[in-house]
């Protein structure tokens, strides 16, 4: 679906100094690749500047690439942007495709115009997502007027009526309570699972990716840091598991070999013990421990999906450093 | 299909601008009382003095009124281009990208600023007013060639408009020079280019076609020598430099897009 190799964008920045005008290259992109299969969703994280929407633009065609090769559904973006805006839906967080001052009804149609979308596919197209994302009684109310929650449904049936293979999301959940975020990730995810399309989407919010992302791709400084499925990176940057125990009576941790208590709290009758996942498995632990104590209660923690990024950033640094 | 998206666009602009009934209402008015504004210079003027570069006052009338409404007609489509360090700024120019047109139409119809309809009735009735008040030997060819004239000039105007405004692809900021070069040459088409002096009026004809907008189709609809000794005939070929401006204009705006999306620099 998505074939990138060795992408590199530039941009010349304008620095004045004094009346002295001189222009400095920045690399936002700088030699990215990656493959993305078709019915895969993918979430590209990274902090700000870091190159994620500069990628997003190349994806898009909006932007052309410095150097590099970047096909997207077997078309190169920059050569035929107008074809591939055919196949693919594109949503940006931060600004709207609806017309501002008309019912969020009439954009549709003018996509479907635009898309050249046969009456009938667009009929049974919006019907489906505006009753999948409950848009009934917002169809007749102008744009302006629609809440921000309300308008990103909106901007999301307006990237699907042309039933694009690739949906591609810049921040999709910028700026939506938890309600909103929560409808908006359960029709994701069911679009990618059941319908098959592809998806890309960047975000901050983690637990975007938490839900509807099984890979993930780390950006930094233009340079992509980690690939993977969530579950892999978080086992190489924090090997480390946490069993969380909660016993009967207060007592002191079991000493199980292989395996540190770090710490424990209210008096003795909780404890946290991490141990490495290479060396042993959660269900074999349980069991030495339910037979050293009397344990009332117990859960396997998982590093936060924060930490494994801020730990593959730490790594990158330094490695950087040693070079 | 196709074919039929621009009206689309344009008919949901329309739609907009009408939801805002009573600002429509007072920017028509406005713009009808600016055109005629700008008349009254030229009629003051014309009760100091006879004639205006050997051109009466129902003659230069007409080249005014050529002028308005063919700038009149421009700024109803190519106007929206102001916008244009708008759309750059804000990203709303990527959400043109991202869409399976062309982005100058996309452009040009994203925005049709009706209230303009109050400059063209207002040049139109100063224009009808002229032609039958100015000496005109009429015939099939000059009925056609007055029909002619401001749509041929819209399009001049539009071109200018396209080229100047590519300059904020470059620097976001160049509304004024863009303004400047478009207004501009509205004001100086208005009047008789001969009273020009020579580098001002060869930039006109030549460069920013503007004389071809209303000065040499007037000339050949009275029938008046060039008193800067062009041929005849170069009064009906208005239609043509349009479309060649027109050209050169898609030329450019494609450059300066290039140059946006990062292979023309």
């Amino acid at each position: 679906m998505i074939e990138v190799r060795e992408l590199r964008r530039e941009f010349k920045v304008a620095t004045s100094k004094g009346l002295r005008r001189n222009y400095k290259t920045v690399t936002a992109v700088d030699g990215v690749t990656f493959d993305v299969a078709a019915g895969e969703a993918v979430g590209y994280v990274g902090p700000n500047g870091a190159g994620k929407s500069t990628t997003i633009k190349m994806l898009t065609g909006i932007l052309v690439p410095t150097s590099g090769h970047l096909t997207v559904n077997g078309v190169d973006p920059s050569k035929q942007r107008r074809d591939l805006a055919r196949r693919i839906g594109v949503v940006f967080g931060q600004r709207s495709q609806l017309w501002w001052d008309l019912p969020l009804k009439d954009s549709f149609d003018l996509l479907r115009s635009i898309y050249r979308v046969s009456a009938q596919d667009h009929r049974a197209r919006l019907d489906e997502c505006v009753e999948l994302l409950g848009l009934q009684e917002t169809l007749q109310i102008p744009v302006r007027q629609l809440s921000l929650g309300q308008r990103m449904r909106g901007e999301i049936t307006a990237a699907l009526l042309h039933a694009p293979e690739l949906l591609v999301l810049d921040e999709p959940t910028i700026g939506l309570d938890l309600e909103s975020k929560e409808r908006l990730r359960e029709f994701l995810a069911d679009l990618n699972t059941r319908r098959g399309t592809t998806l890309l989407l960047t975000t901050h919010d983690l637990d975007d990716i938490e839900r509807l992302c099984p890979r993930l791709m780390v950006i930094d400084h233009g340079r992509v840091l980690a690939d993977g499925p969530l579950d892999e990176l978080r086992a190489e940057v924090t090997p480390e598991r946490e069993l969380v125990i909660d016993l009967r009576e207060p007592g002191p941790a079991p000493d199980v070999p292989g395996v540190t208590a770090v710490r424990s709290e209210a008096g003795g009758l909780r404890h946290h013990l991490t141990f490495r996942r290479a060396e042993t498995t959660a269900a074999q632990l349980i069991t030495q421990v339910v037979r050293q104590v009397e344990v009332h209660d117990l859960a396997v923690v998982e590093p936060e999906i924060d930490d494994v990024i801020r730990k593959l950033y730490q790594r990158q640094l330094d490695q950087d450093a040693h070079r | 299909m196709a074919e039929f998206v621009y009206p689309k666009l344009i008919g949901a602009r329309l739609r907009s601008q009408l939801s805002y009934r009573a600002s429509f209402a007072i920017d028509f008015v406005t713009q009808v009382i600016a055109q005629g504004y700008e008349m009254v210079v030229i009629l003051v003027l014309f009760t100091q003095i006879d004639a205006l570069g050997g051109f009466t006052k129902n003659e230069v009338l007409l080249m005014y009124a050529f002028a308005g409404a063919a700038f009149g007609v421009a700024d109803l489509f190519a106007g929206q281009l102001d916008n244009l360090p708008t759309y750059i700024r804000t990203g709303s120019f990527d959400v043109l990208l991202m869409r399976p047109l062309r982005t100058l139409p996309q452009i040009m119809c994203s925005d049709i600023r009706l209230r303009r309809i109050g400059r063209i009735t207002g040049a139109l009735a100063v224009m009808f007013y002229a032609l039958a008040h100015v000496p005109v030997d009429w015939s099939p060819a000059k009925v056609l060639l007055t029909v002619l004239t401001p749509v041929a000039g819209a399009v001049i105007y539009s071109a200018v408009w396209v080229v100047a405004c590519s300059i904020c692809f470059w620097i976001v900021e160049g509304r004024e020079f863009a303004n400047a070069v478009t207004y501009g040459s509205n004001a100086f088409t208005s009047y008789p280019i001969n009273v020009y002096s020579r580098p001002l009026r060869w930039l006109m004809a030549f460069v920013v076609p503007g004389a071809f907008v209303a000065y040499y189709p007037s000339l050949a609809l009275l029938g008046r020598q060039d008193p800067l000794g062009l041929p005849g005939w170069v009064g009906w070929t208005s239609p043509l430099v349009a479309a060649l401006a027109a050209g050169v204009a898609a030329l450019v705006w494609r450059f300066a897009v290039r140059h946006y999306r990062g292979t023309g620099s």
